[in-house]
């Protein structure tokens, strides 16, 4: 079995690569603006602030691809305690957290890689600045990784007067990138995550100009609660780490400390079935124990998970929707919390029709899809939710998806998205999720499809009255021609009307 | 067929549908339903018409006041700028004219055709009374003096059928012609041109003192008309000779009786006028050559069979006949006994049998 090892940052960068999202230097800085602007928003959330963030990125030197580009990001979020710095920049951690909570990546990670990818490619330190709510301080360091040992090297320390009470983080850093290529791919990141998050104020400012993404909402969403995990979703390298973590716990208090949806008479049936005593110290359980242990889990039946890890975008969605496109029409539908392997999971989607949606290009459709509010730009076509959309019958909803102004939105908050490849572009085809997601998207197409026949038959109707009058008007012309009478005025209105 | 009649009543029909309109009414206007079931044939009159079942048209919709809209337009623009001026214009110069209006303009020519048809239900007369006019030919020739009375150029002018030896066509103005003289004493309808010429040729015009008529087939409804008033008006019988085939024995029956398709018109038939031949009884009788009857010809006779225009004694046993032989025969066959046998051998001799 596969045991855990300590590998040296750069052999844990370089064998997770496409995991992270930097095979090459474009997708690198995409990931890269990604993993920061998500860092910040997800300290603002936290600590229930309505996000202001900044990002600028400056091409440096004179390569013809890839140049030395250099990014800044600013946000006001709840900072980082000083104490905590060199390690939450300067040290790469394995996910130390077993809790689940829906994040937009595991958490700091993503952000970590970005960092450790700049020193690798421009061997240059990371500039921090940070200062937490209420702290008379701001922060600064200079550090750099020691790659070999796995430790924050400070460069310089120092710390300036907080005069204007602020809080957050500023981070700054070089890296090797294709900012000419990636940048298309970055706006339409920045102007997608404003369609999910219209409580978030971004400024982002390159050599070529400045975009702002203003504010829209001020409806902040509700922070998703910790739970533990659910039995059924964990994996047997995750159950065999867990246990490793667990010095003292009996196998009892083990189980029913560390997992949701198992109590102690659950505890005690999954016991008895391992034929173990429950005061046996989790430590020393044994190889196949652990197997039969984790074999129970997929076996046996647990409620479903909990969901109140997660966090739908719910209103903010629709303000997004209606702010940025305004559309004719939208129809939003949240469905109930539903769970595939034992992760929870809620899908929300949304039709919109009409006023700045445009007529998809040939042959296309105008989809929206994010994960954990993370908009998902490469790979749309193959997408569960492309899959879904495609084998409903529009004809049934008069929907012409190709043809008419409609754009669907499908948001996926999972603690776990059953992404397809390692790049964590598009939703794998999981039939719990893609039945959600038909249901939601229907629920919507019928909203949708009343509204256009009221639309429609209102047209109609007006397009008869005026053609009706226009023949009478002939009719008329014609009569009097015919019984040779002169009559100037006549009212066919009311003949319309009373008819 | 007096050209004020045909004005006033263009006239009554514009007045009426100011009425509905002012009386804040859709415009609607009733009229004879043309449909199969109200297609009778009157035993007692020997004439095909319509019944008492009436529709109305009303413009409470779209495409209704599409169509009232344009049958106005069709009968303002034969008002005016024909009937009113003494000219006249074929169904396919009515479509086009119609191109004028944008709002009237008809998409196909069936369309204008449709609606001549339901002016000419409306007033009951043919559509030749407000001068839209066929394209089919027909000629007569005979000791007939007319004066034409349309179009503006030649009304007045006088002329004698017997001047041209290759007959007159029979169009609006000799159908609307006044006639002057007449000193013929009988009218004889042929069905087939080359008959009619050898008719001109042998002067069986003054040999039977007879007007010569060439139907040119199923007679078109100025021949019907004019048909029509040489037996009305100058009180001259009217003989028909055709094949003895169902179909020219049909060529006849529509001469007396009318046709399903112009029932809403009146003055179109001439129950007096009289079948000549050829039987199916004179096939046997004269030895003419013979063709046997394909299936066409035998489900024609079937539907004559339930047609109640044919119940009358004679005629079917004439289609009794035609079962019976199972052959028909053309007017041209009596030319196995030379070519003026059908005069010398058949024509006087049937025409003394049928008036005994």
């Amino acid at each position: 079995m596969l045991k855990f090892e300590e590998i040296s940052p750069s052999e844990f960068f370089y064998r997770n690569k496409e995991i992270a999202g930097f095979e090459n230097p474009t997708k690198a800085c995409y990931t890269i603006v990604r993993e920061l602007v998500e860092n910040s928003l997800d300290a603002c959330e936290i600590g229930g602030i309505l996000p202001d963030i900044k990002v600028i990125i400056n091409e440096i030197g004179d390569g013809e691809e890839n140049k030395i580009i250099k990014i800044k990001v600013k946000d006001n979020g709840i900072g980082i305690p000083k104490e905590n710095v060199p390690y939450a920049f300067g040290k790469v951690l394995y996910g130390s957290k077993f809790a689940l909570r829906q994040h937009r990546g595991i958490f700091g990670l993503g952000g970590k890689m970005a960092i450790l990818y700049g020193q690798i490619t421009t061997n240059s330190p990371v500039q921090i600045f940070t200062s937490t709510l209420g702290n008379k301080l701001i922060h600064f360091f200079e550090m750099k990784i020691d790659i070999l040992k796995n430790e924050p090297n400070i460069l310089r320390y120092e710390t300036l007067e907080n005069r204007e009470g602020w809080h957050g983080l500023i981070i700054e850093f070089k890296f090797l990138g294709n900012y000419y290529n990636a940048r298309k791919k970055i706006l339409e990141y920045l102007f997608q995550t404003s369609i999910l998050i219209p409580y978030m104020n971004l400024i982002f400012i390159d050599n070529y100009g400045s975009y702002i993404f203003k504010r829209k909402s001020t409806l902040l969403p509700k922070i998703p609660e910790e739970t533990p995990l659910h039995p059924k979703g964990i994996d047997l390298e995750m159950l065999k780490r867990l246990i490793s973590l667990n010095k003292k716990e009996n196998l009892k208090d083990f189980l029913v400390k560390n997992f949701q949806k198992i109590g102690n008479k659950t505890a005690e049936d999954i016991i008895n079935k391992l034929n173990l005593n429950p005061d046996l110290n989790v430590r020393r359980l044994k190889d196949e124990e652990i197997i039969k242990l984790y074999n129970i889990f997929k076996s046996y039946n647990f409620k479903k998970p909990s969901a109140t890890s997660l966090s739908p975008a719910g209103e903010n969605f629709v303000i997004g929707i209606k702010e940025i496109f305004t559309p004719e029409f939208v129809a939003y539908n949240s469905r109930k919390p539903s769970s595939y392997e034992g992760h929870p999971f809620i899908v929300e989607t949304a039709i919109a029709y009409g006023g700045n949606i445009p007529v998809p290009v040939e042959n296309e459709i105008n989809l929206f899809r994010f994960a954990n509010k993370i908009p998902l730009i490469y790979d749309s076509y193959n997408d569960v939710s492309m899959k879904v959309i495609k084998q409903i019958n529009w004809n049934i909803y008069k929907i012409d998806i190709y043809k008419e102004p409609v754009a669907f939105f499908v948001h996926v908050c999972s603690t776990k998205i059953p992404y397809k490849t390692l790049g964590k572009e598009y939703i794998a085809n999981v039939p719990e999720l893609a039945k959600e997601i038909e249901l939601s998207i229907r629920k919507n197409a019928r909203k949708l499809s009343v509204y256009l026949n009221k639309k429609r038959l209102y047209e109609y109707q007006k397009i008869r009255y005026s053609y009706l009058k226009e023949y009478l008007e002939k009719i008329f012309d014609y009569a009097c021609k015919l019984g040779e009478v002169e009559i100037k005025k006549v009212d066919l209105e009311t003949i319309i009307n009373n008819g | 067929m007096d050209k004020e009649i045909v004005l006033n009543r263009f006239k009554e029909i514009g007045k009426k549908i100011l009425e509905d309109i002012l009386n804040n009414n859709y415009p609607s206007i009733t009229l004879p339903q043309r449909t199969v079931s109200n297609i009778i044939y009157d035993k007692y009159s020997k004439i095909v018409k319509l019944g008492d079942k009436k529709i109305t048209r009303k413009a409470s919709n779209v495409r209704q006041a599409k169509i009232f809209a344009q049958l106005l337009w069709v009968s303002y623009f034969s008002k005016e700028n024909l009937v009113k001026k003494g000219k006249s214009c074929s169904l396919r110069d009515l479509y086009y004219n119609s191109f004028n209006d944008i709002k009237i303009k008809f998409d196909e020519q069936d369309e204008s055709d449709k609606i001549v048809v339901e002016i000419e239900t409306i007033l009951g007369y043919p559509r030749e009374y407000f001068h839209i006019i066929p394209e089919e030919k027909s000629s007569i020739f005979g000791d007939l003096t007319i004066e034409y009375t349309m179009p503006e150029t030649h009304r007045g002018q006088r002329v004698n059928l017997q001047t041209d030896p290759d007959g007159k066509n029979i169009g609006l103005s000799i159908a609307t012609a006044k006639f002057v003289e007449c000193n013929a004493k009988m009218v004889i309808a042929i069905e087939k041109g080359a008959i009619f010429r050898r008719f001109v040729e042998e002067q069986v015009y003054k040999r039977l003192n007879a007007i010569l008529i060439d139907t040119g087939g199923q007679a078109p409804r100025f021949t019907r008309m004019l048909i029509r008033r040489l037996n009305k008006e100058l009180n001259l019988p009217v003989f028909i000779l055709t094949d003895a085939d169902p179909w020219g024995m049909h060529i006849a029956r529509v001469i007396i009786s009318g046709s399903a398709l112009s029932a809403h018109i009146k003055d179109l038939a001439t129950p007096e006028a009289k079948w000549l031949g050829i039987w199916a009884s004179d096939i046997k009788k004269y030895k003419l050559p013979s063709i046997p009857l394909n299936q066409l010809d035998l489900h024609r006779l079937e539907t004559m069979k339930k047609d109640p225009r044919y119940e009358e004694e004679f005629w079917n046993e004439q289609i009794n006949w035609f079962l019976k032989l199972k052959c028909k025969s053309e007017l041209e066959a009596f030319s196995k006994y030379g070519l003026t046998a059908i005069i010398d051998k058949y024509l006087i001799k049937k025409l003394s049998e049928i008036k005994d």
